[in-house]
């Protein structure tokens, strides 16, 4: 039994996807983090940081795909190293979508400027957004380490995402019934807590593709949902 | 919500489904001998009506001595013996009353090297057709012509079909040889590495006349191009030190195989 290729060069190739794809996850873990961050701070100047940062996480995306376009002309690959190919493509994607809806998080606090939402309600939305980042580090993780184990626990966890998500709805619609003048920026928050959800999704994602290359099958079970209950809402703002 | 950007080939967790399929020849318990080295350990395989089935494994591993006891070409030396039992339609061809002409015309086969008979094109398709029936001419005509158009070949030669079928060009040939094959119609079609020794096209050339062909045939394949066996199969047989490690369907064969070795082998990670 052998680790290696024989062609060793076929190695180097998807030793160097997995390098990108890990690289990629982490520029995107922190876009994500400084996104939020500058929210809970409402520094324009970090969102504006974050919105110009973006460009490199697409680069990469680029860069990976090309790489995976090249090395399939070239190598044919078959069963494991197809499956990994095809997995860093999918990653490559998902990590792109986390991107952009980091920087879309980012955009909303340069809108937001002057409006001062309460510290209570951001930090729902930080709670949400910790929880993501814990997802996306183990899902990541999961890749790097080809286990399936950890992949499948990310899964089933993004049912708490989606719960949290679910009140941070409905405080922030008490809220805007409270008062017209809250309703500016408690659509703007709305839209940064559905953005961290669907980031959650994303990480779900990765999950079952990182379980696609560890085992070779598809998911048939039914993912846990947490959202059942703003089903309606959620689907307005996506 | 989650969102798949790419589809992801489903494969099924069987080794593989069957069911509706007509079993043409079956192997069981199949052992080979080359005077005392068992070339073969007890193979057991089935290859179904309609289908392709490849055999891939690395040289040596048994995949041509297979396809060799399928129309018992190892008769042909002393010191070959197979044991077990080879099923044709329910009839064991490993029995010492089959009538091995028979099997012959029922079991064709083509091999790694085109091997054209120094005649005309006209003749290397008649004189396979001529040994098991006496036909008139203008019927033998239509056979011919019949099997070069089955091969793919006919609009190329027809009109120098008095030309040697030597002078034609490697793929030519080896179209040629399957004309040959399918001239007698057999049931079973065997090819030994068909385009090992063919350029691109023609091998392109091949394989989609494998695919037509198996409309009407069953077909077994050894190729040693694990692409090809992906592209023309519907099943695929791998085979290490004589003995058949794993068959499944090829989609699941070559996404996703079972075995470790399976695995090493198509991924170009053996020895």
């Amino acid at each position: 039994m052998n680790e290696q290729h024989t062609a060793k060069a076929f190695d180097v190739d998807l030793q160097d996807l997995s390098r990108m794809v890990a690289e990629m996850g982490g520029l995107a873990e922190k876009q994500v983090a400084d996104a939020v961050d500058a929210l809970a701070k409402r520094d324009t100047t970090m969102a504006q940081r974050v919105t110009a940062a973006d460009v490199s996480i697409d680069n990469l995306q680029r860069e990976i795909e090309e790489k995976a376009v090249l090395t399939i002309a070239r190598r044919q690959p078959m069963a494991v190293d197809l499956r990994a190919i095809v997995g860093a493509l999918r990653l490559a994607n998902d990590l792109e979508r986390i991107g952009d809806l980091a920087k879309n998080i980012a955009k909303r606090v340069i809108a937001l400027n002057a409006e001062f939402p309460p510290p209570k309600l951001i930090r729902g939305v930080e709670h949400m957004t910790d929880l993501v980042l814990e997802q996306l580090k183990a899902v990541l993780d999961a890749y790097a380490h080809r286990d399936d184990n950890k992949a499948m626990a990310v899964w089933r966890g993004d049912e708490e995402i989606d719960a949290v998500c679910t009140s941070v709805f409905r405080e922030l619609l008490t809220y805007m019934m409270e008062d017209p003048r809250n309703i500016t920026f408690c659509i703007h928050l709305m839209f940064c807590a559905k953005n961290i959800e669907r980031m959650g999704d994303h990480a779900t994602n990765i999950a079952e593709t990182v379980h696609y290359i560890v085992d070779g099958r598809p998911i048939t079970e039914r993912r846990p949902k947490g959202d059942t209950e703003i089903s309606a809402l959620a689907g307005m703002s996506s | 919500m989650t969102m798949a950007n790419f589809t992801v080939p489903t494969v099924s967790n069987t080794v593989a489904s069957t069911e509706g399929l007509v079993e043409k020849i079956t192997v069981q318990n199949l052992d080979f001998f080359y005077g005392d080295h068992r070339a073969l350990k007890n193979i057991n395989v089935s290859l179904y009506q309609g289908k392709v089935t490849a055999f891939i494994g690395p040289s040596g591993c048994g995949k041509s001595t297979l396809l060799r006891i399928l129309n018992r070409m190892y008769d042909l030396y002393p010191n070959q013996r197979a044991t077990g039992t080879v099923r044709l339609d329910n009839e064991d061809i490993l029995s010492p009353s089959q009538d091995l002409n028979l099997l012959r015309a029922k079991v064709g086969m083509v091999f790694q090297k085109p091997t054209p008979f120094p005649m005309t094109i006209y003749e290397n398709i008649a004189f396979g057709i001529r040994l098991y029936e006496k036909l008139p001419k203008s019927e033998l005509d239509g056979r011919v012509q019949h099997a070069l158009e089955r091969a793919a070949l006919w609009t190329e030669v027809k009109d120098k079909l008095g030309a040697n079928g030597q002078s034609l060009s490697g793929g030519q040939q080896q179209r040629l040889c399957i004309a040959r094959t399918v001239a007698v119609r057999p049931e079973v079609i065997l090819f030994d590495e068909p385009c090992s020794a063919l350029d691109p096209i023609s091998t392109a050339k091949i394989e989609e006349l494998i695919d037509e062909l198996k409309e009407d045939y069953t077909i077994a394949i050894v190729t040693h191009n694990m692409q090809q066996a992906a592209r023309v199969s519907d099943f695929t047989a791998f085979m290490y030190l004589g003995e058949l490690v794993e068959y499944g369907e090829t989609t699941k064969i070559f996404t996703a195989p079972n075995d470790r070795r399976t695995q090493d082998y198509i991924t170009g990670r053996f020895g």
